[in-house]
């Protein structure tokens, strides 16, 4: 994919008086007044209980939507982009569902495959290396052949991240990575998170700026370097772990026991 | 009625007869005016979408053509050669229709030489592209609201967007151009059957009609406009059949349990709108 150049000194998310709409009714707003700036490699975990509007608040970061209100950018860019002439530029960010949301007719291989066929016109063979890669990297080579309505959530997550990381993005945002999973897949995608943000040789060892949202804030720390939390139809900018700490009161209460 | 100088407009009763006359006056215009809005709204969407739909059919022809191409050939096959055995069933029993019901009465005034023509009035001209729609609609079209419908219920669609995929471009499109060639192919096929097998149902009843007399009457009755408006109007039918079902299924957001309602809107809508397409049909056909 080619990626176009980088304006300098551009962050890589920057909004301003943002309003939030739920995605399934547009009139309604689900937060508002949001000023953040996200900056290349950055590392954010966004806390929120669930109706707190994270996952539209997500959907909008990732261009699904536009703001109802304010100016977001992406790597300087004015967003959302819909037209095609630049949709290069908002393909450098990645989004993973909740659940994968994964296409149900297709099987997993086909699933991580959509991105490559229809982007980078790969024909099937072309695509196989790259999708081989990514299956092999996140442990999904087995399911290759199976379709999400017969796997469990632990792994259609899994899938859905590889689906987003085949258009190697420069920003990934991941919508509750680790609800709903047993154990060893929360340290797995714990882990993983991290190597991302540090360099994976999937993406050549270039660092992902990472946006996360969770409804608990507990598995994050040492992990993440920068944490907000979404209440009250605002975002609380905390800063890093041990200033969210400092600042531990009403904010944190629901989602930092 | 009250006693004394009251008037028949004071009876209480005749006041609740005006009332309700009144109120359920009103309440029947509300709903008529609530119908038509909404029957015009939906025209709208319907309109906006078919629009969208060719846009990208001639913008993005040969966009992924790797990944769009297979699944064009996958819908027309599905709405195509998967029902050749039904078809021809309905082709056989299409024959026997119209052969069964028209022939003794041919027979009885005379006027069998008009088998033929009456063949390709009733199954060339109507009922061949009308029921050919009808059952692709009713095989195909459903389905189409289903599985979009639940697409979309399931965030699929959102998926799409998120990779930058046009979901009209990867789900709309090859649906329509699938239906719009299957409908065209399986009329073809059905009229074919039919013709065929009305003559046998004739030859059955021991009607007076040989081979060639009957492809002689067949062939009289047709014209290179019969050719030209039936390959028009099975792809107008598959087109239209392929756009209201995907609109229904893939326009709204949609929750799980609306996905039926949006099938059977879905249905209704597609007839009424073959019926139009036929009726400005027969319009062109009687102006010609």
């Amino acid at each position: 994919m080619d990626v176009p150049p980088t304006k300098p000194g551009a962050a890589a998310i920057e909004m301003q008086a943002v309003a939030v709409s739920a995605m399934r009714d547009q009139s309604i707003q689900v937060a508002e007044g949001i000023n953040w700036t996200v900056a290349a490699g950055d590392y954010w975990v966004v806390a929120g209980l669930q109706g707190a509007g994270k996952s539209d608040f997500l959907m909008m970061t990732a261009g699904l939507m536009p703001p109802a209100q304010g100016s977001y950018r992406l790597f300087g860019e004015e967003m959302p982009i819909f037209d095609e002439a630049r949709l290069n530029h908002r393909l450098r960010l990645g989004l993973v569902f909740d659940g994968g949301q994964l296409l149900n007719h297709l099987t997993v291989w086909e699933n991580v495959a959509l991105p490559l066929l229809y982007h980078e016109s790969f024909a099937e063979t072309e695509a196989h290396k790259e999708v081989q890669k990514l299956l092999v990297a996140l442990e999904l080579a087995p399911w290759a052949e199976s379709t999400s309505g017969t796997m469990s959530r632990n792994w259609q997550k899994r899938v859905g991240l590889a689906r987003a990381l085949a258009l190697r993005p420069e920003v990934l945002l991941v919508d509750t990575p680790l609800t709903g999973l047993d154990l060893p897949h929360v340290n797995w995608w714990l882990a993983l998170l991290d190597q991302l943000s540090k360099g994976h040789p999937l993406l050549q060892g270039r660092p992902v700026t990472l946006v996360v949202t969770a409804a608990d804030l507990r598995p994050w720390k040492g992990r993440a370097k920068q944490f907000a939390v979404l209440k009250n139809r605002r975002l609380a900018v905390l800063g890093t772990w041990e200033q969210a700490e400092a600042a531990k009161g009403e904010l944190l209460d629901e989602v930092y026991e | 009625m009250e006693k004394g100088n009251a008037s028949a407009l004071d009876c209480p009763q005749t006041r609740l007869v005006f009332l309700l006359r009144r109120v359920s006056g009103q309440a029947l215009a509300h709903s008529l005016g609530r119908k038509f809005f909404r029957f015009l709204l939906t025209v709208q969407g319907l309109g906006a979408f078919a629009m969208i739909t060719l846009g990208v059919i001639l913008r993005k022809i040969r966009t992924a053509r790797h990944l769009i191409w297979p699944l064009i050939f996958q819908q027309t096959a599905r709405a195509g050669s998967r029902l050749l055995p039904m078809f021809l069933f309905l082709a056989v029993a299409l024959g026997l229709l119209v052969i069964g019901q028209t022939v003794s009465w041919l027979t009885r005034v005379g006027a069998i030489n008009f088998l033929g023509t009456i063949m390709v009035i009733v199954v060339v001209r109507e009922l061949g592209p009308l029921l050919a729609a009808f059952l692709v609609l009713a095989r195909i079209g459903t389905a189409n609201v289903i599985e979009l419908g639940t697409a979309r219920a399931r965030g699929e669609v959102e998926a799409l967007e998120a990779l930058g995929v046009d979901p009209v471009h990867y789900l709309v499109v090859p649906r329509v151009i699938g239906m719009a060639v299957g409908v065209s192919a399986l009329t073809v096929y059905l009229i074919l059957g039919a013709l065929v097998s009305g003559y046998l149902w004739a030859f059955v009843q021991d009607v007076p009609l040989r081979p060639g007399e009957y492809f002689r009457q067949l062939a009289g009755a047709l014209s290179g406009l019969d050719f030209a408006l039936l390959a028009v109007k099975t792809s107008a039918f598959g087109f239209i059949i392929a756009i209201v079902t995907c609109y229904h299924g893939l326009a709204q957001p949609l929750r799980l349990e609306e996905v039926s309602a949006a099938t059977v809107r879905a249905v209704a809508q597609s007839v009424v709108a073959c019926v139009l397409i036929d009726a400005l049909f027969i319009i062109i056909y009687l102006a010609v």
